[in-house]
């Protein structure tokens, strides 16, 4: 199944916008209609990490949703890469303000990884191997909008943009999209990651450019 | 798991620490709180391409102090440090 979100979901290229034809200026026009305020264009992957970055050998991998009542749901590599997965191509908005367009990942979308987790917590803390941590409405981790995401460009995930597997949560801000994921806290209140607790933002919507605390 | 080394060291991030503190921050001590180790933040490693910068202890690996600079504001933790110790204005 592939996907394509439009400008990561939620902008002013909404359904009703006439699609821009390629013409003498379509590049630039398409490009300034896909990119959030503040933002520009990088046809690069920059690598960004506040630590070392993790080699986590597929065998040793596991992945943990633990719900607010303290429930574990746990997947193996072999258990996680057997279940369906999807191709989205996305555009990828960092903080930093480059944008990444027509990005292709495979991954198992959370819709189906949170299909049997009875849960009613409305936040999730994402945690990943190292001590990252990211926080997320749990609402924007489902209908379709995130994945953990094990391939890119066709290929294994490498190390440095996450590998084995990251969260892929792409009509947030990148940071949100942790790398190395190790499990997910499922929360009854917020509680904030490793960037959000020193000035960023809960939520971090690029199209609102909600970088800091208060924006 | 095994992790791979891809920082600087505190040297770089003397530009922000000093244009927070007013002096060179490079020379200045501190102890981890996590493992005790004593060092100078030039000893330190920085990871300073992220949203913001991120200085860890050559011993363990933890975080000793992180800083975020917005448009209006600047965010310090140096909540994984016991001390630094900084010289007194002349």
């Amino acid at each position: 199944m592939s996907w394509r979100m439009e400008t990561a979901c939620f902008g002013e290229w909404g359904h009703d916008m006439p699609i821009v034809s390629r013409g003498f200026h379509g590049r630039a026009r398409e490009t300034r209609h896909r990119l959030p305020p503040g933002q520009y264009e990088t046809t690069d992957f920059p690598v960004l990490s506040a630590g070392p970055t993790p080699r986590v050998n597929p065998d040793e991998w596991e992945f943990t949703i633990r719900t607010e009542t303290g429930t574990r749901h746990s997947w193996n590599w072999a258990e996680f890469t057997a279940l369906p997965s999807q191709t989205p191509t996305v555009d990828l908005h960092c903080v930093t303000k480059w944008s990444k367009f027509d990005t292709e990942w495979q991954g198992v979308s959370l819709d189906v990884l949170l299909e049997d987790v009875e849960t009613s917590a409305d936040y999730a803390l994402v945690h990943s191997y190292g001590d990252y941590t990211t926080n997320v409405p749990l609402e924007d981790l489902l209908d379709g909008k995130a994945w953990i995401a094990y391939r890119y460009d066709g290929e294994e995930l490498a190390p440095e943009h996450g590998g084995p597997a990251r969260l892929l949560v792409p009509h947030l801000y990148f940071w949100k999209s942790a790398k190395w994921v190790q499990r997910i806290q499922l929360l009854d209140e917020d509680e904030r990651g490793f960037w959000e607790n020193i000035g960023y933002h809960d939520y971090g919507d690029p199209w609102r450019e909600q970088r800091y605390q208060g924006d | 798991m095994t992790v791979t080394p891809d920082f600087l060291d505190g040297n770089a991030a003397a530009g922000d620490l000093e244009a927070l503190f007013g002096t060179d921050m490079t020379v200045v001590s501190g102890r981890c709180r996590g493992c005790g180790e004593q060092m100078v933040l030039a000893q330190t490693h920085a990871y300073l391409d992220g949203p913001g910068m991120v200085l860890r202890c050559p011993g363990c690996d933890r975080v000793l102090l992180r800083l975020v600079r917005s448009p209006t504001e600047m965010w310090l933790d140096a909540g994984g440090l016991d001390y630094l110790k900084i010289p007194a204005p002349a």
